[in-house]
């Protein structure tokens, strides 16, 4: 693993140019280029259908793009399937988070990637091992190993999540609005983590409609709208309201009148 | 007893739901039994003592309780593979047509095709029987599954079609004929006077399953103290061995108290039946089934598709697939339970398994498992079917009329699981 800390220097962990995807005749991304380095966070923001979830879509390979290349570590990776993103590293912290809700939460860490004995069956045993190893660090207080999901809070489902993540040593992690099924105290533990993640050199695209939660995470903040960048700014060079008007209006800091940031909060 | 301080210490807040409280509470969480299971038990249980009383005690001999084991084999076979299906939040209507075709296309290959090419009682005859079912089974099966999941034909409409198709082919094969009889060997697959693994045979298998949850009820523990994981109290591993095993004795007992007719016994009243081979197949796909469920990634998957299909596909399952080999798992019982069905009747009739799909529907229902998807256990299952054939055997012996029969087994099919609903929206809350 990576432990370059230093965005300005090092090379980016993942180089997306120039992506598109149309459905039916909308072009839900259009020509997007983004990057991440390691020990990163990268803010994705924009309203409802800007395209934020599609384009990282892509990279999680849920589906695929018309057009574009993904370039890791500098090379360039073919995403397909979900199973080719993760071999390269990449792990998906889904927004409805993609727990099987009648199975208990070791088995969805594990859901595809089951740990087997040497007869080839399941090994429930090894698997809850390693879920209870990976929660004693992400969540001490987590104690139900054996119940369904469904019946866990959201904190804990949240938990479940990224204890995946966690346990299959992401390099690439992509967080699809980690935060919107949580509670305050929920959503501060998901920003610890965010951090202490980020130290350990993991890049992490973050996907997120909630303005303070990416300027208390993110270093560089890229906002699309319509399906198309409007562009990537440094966190620490611009104001919330110049996001905002990137996020609304499509115009990067210069760009936009006194009036029109007026307007914004009229 | 330090295993029940860790199991106790571990046991806090939150971990068993919380509505079980008390002595009996206490008991269900320390031997870790599936209360809907133990339910279902009781329920069978009570069925079973209120036939006896209205029955004037015919209910619970050796000799009902043989007939009722055989009589549950064929419907059990196949609600064990239903369970997969409605897992997958799928149906399959066509499983009574398949039997159908199936055990027509074995007796005709039994009657009028193998003895022309082997001769007349050719001792491959009943070997070749079976693997054709079994062939025909997976393919058809395979069939219906890959329309569904690549074509995405709803599989409703898919096995409805398969329901008429396969009856049209079952009658066009014979022109409506019943086709008998079949071959002697293979007749032994059905039960029956000949069918049966008598006395000896029936306590080694009893034995075998005595050792066999021994086994793995200390493997269990075994696995447990390799993690450090909570073990169940020793207690509550003896008393669940013991009523295992318990059970297990009692119902070769049982079986091993209906003897054979003096005609078919060399004029002898005290030579018994034992366990009947199709009693035996069918605890064989219980066994199996209930292994591939819960200890095969194909299990896991099948359950995660039916839990949240997105979730599955994004976990890089093959869901597709996953559908068309539960399709054929599903196919491949409805041979097996095809052969039991010939082999017992020794005939092949045109109408064989009219209506069946709706039974081992029932059954599967009954024994838990749920249309949302996601839901169902095997044993459950083929204790529905139990419960089912049950009630039907019962309501014959108390000389009840057909049509009030099906109006009871009705209604007892939406109460069942309208409790279960119920139970199931009070154990969420």
């Amino acid at each position: 693993m990576t432990t370059t800390h230093d965005p300005a220097n090092g090379s980016p962990l993942v180089e997306m140019r120039n992506m598109r995807v149309a459905f039916g005749g909308v072009h839900a991304v259009d020509g997007v280029t983004v990057d991440l380095f390691p020990g990163e966070v990268v803010a994705l923001v924009g309203g409802n259908g800007a395209g934020k979830t599609t384009l990282i879509k892509t990279l999680s390979g849920a589906h695929p793009a018309d057009s574009g290349e993904i370039l890791i570590d500098g090379r360039p990776v073919r995403i397909e399937t979900p199973r080719d993103a993760r071999a390269l590293g990449v792990e998906t912290i889904y927004q409805t988070l993609a727990l099987a809700e009648n199975i208990d939460s070791p088995g969805n860490m594990f859901l595809g990637r089951e740990l087997t004995t040497s007869w080839g069956t399941l090994d429930d045993s090894a698997m809850e091992d390693a879920t209870r190893k990976v929660m004693g660090r992400l969540n001490p207080r987590f104690k139900n190993f054996k119940v369904p999901v469904s019946s866990l809070s959201g904190g804990q489902r949240q938990s479940v999540a990224i204890a995946k993540a966690v346990h299959f040593n992401a390099r690439i992690l992509i967080m699809d609005e980690p935060t919107a099924a949580l509670g305050p105290a929920e959503t501060a533990q998901v920003g610890e983590l965010v951090k202490q993640l980020k130290s350990e050199g993991i890049g992490i695209f973050l996907i997120s409609h909630d303005i303070h939660d990416v300027f208390d995470l993110a270093d560089r903040i890229s906002v699309m709208l319509q399906g198309k960048l409007v562009g990537t700014v440094n966190k620490h060079e611009v104001t919330m309201d110049e996001v905002l008007a990137m996020i609304i209006i499509g115009k990067m800091p210069g760009e936009v009148s006194e009036t029109e940031l007026e307007e914004l909060h009229g | 007893m330090s295993d029940t301080q860790v199991a106790t210490s571990e046991a806090e807040p939150g971990s068993t739901p919380p509505s079980r409280k008390g002595a009996v509470g206490r008991l269900m969480r320390a031997t870790e039994v599936d209360p809907r299971l133990l339910g279902m038990i009781v329920a069978l249980i009570v069925i079973w003592v209120v036939f006896n009383i209205f029955s004037d005690g015919k209910f619970l001999t050796s000799r009902n309780l043989w007939n009722l084991s055989v009589q549950t084999a064929v419907v059990g076979i196949m609600a064990t593979g239903m369970v997969l299906v409605i897992v997958t939040r799928n149906i399959d209507l066509s499983v009574g047509s398949m039997l159908g075709m199936i055990a027509m296309a074995i007796a005709i290959l039994q009657k009028n095709i193998l003895p022309d090419w082997l001769g007349f009682d050719h001792w491959a005859i009943w070997i070749i029987a079976v693997v054709a079912a079994l062939v025909i089974g997976a393919i058809v099966g395979a069939f219906q599954g890959a329309i569904v999941a690549y074509a995405g034909v709803p599989s409703f409409i898919v096995t409805l079609g398969g329901l008429l198709i396969w009856r049209g082919v079952t009658w066009s094969m014979s022109s409506g004929q019943t086709i008998a009889p079949v071959d002697a060997t293979f007749q032994l697959l059905g039960g029956g006077a000949r069918g049966s693994i008598g006395s000896n045979w029936s306590w080694v298998v009893g034995i075998v399953g005595c050792l066999a949850v021994i086994a793995l009820l200390w493997n269990t523990r075994r696995q447990r103290r390799r993690f450090d994981f909570p073990l169940r109290p020793m207690w509550a591993e003896i008393l669940v061995g013991a009523v295992g095993c318990g059970a297990i004795l009692g119902s070769v007992y049982v079986l091993n108290h209906y003897f054979k007719p003096p005609t078919l016994a060399n004029g002898r009243t005290d030579v018994p039946f034992g366990i009947a081979v199709p009693v035996l197949i069918t605890l064989g796909v219980l066994l199996v089934m209930t292994f591939i469920a819960n200890r095969t990634r194909f299990g896991r998957y099948v359950y995660a598709i039916g839990g949240n299909p997105e979730a599955a596909e994004l976990g890089g399952i093959n869901t597709r697939w996953m559908i068309v080999r539960t399709f054929m798992v599903m196919g491949i019982l409805v041979a097996i339970a095809a052969i039991v069905q010939v082999a017992r009747l020794n005939a092949a009739t045109s109408g064989l398994g009219t209506l069946a799909e709706l039974y081992v529907i029932a059954a599967a229902v009954i024994g838990g498992t749920s249309f949302t998807g996601g839901v169902g256990t095997i044993p459950g299952a083929v204790l529905g079917a139990l419960v089912m054939q049950s009630l039907q055997s019962g309501m014959v012996l108390m000389g009840i009329e057909a049509a009030y029969q099906d109006i009871i087994i009705g209604v007892v099919l939406v109460a069942a699981v309208g409790l279960d609903t119920y139970y199931r929206k009070r154990v969420a809350r």
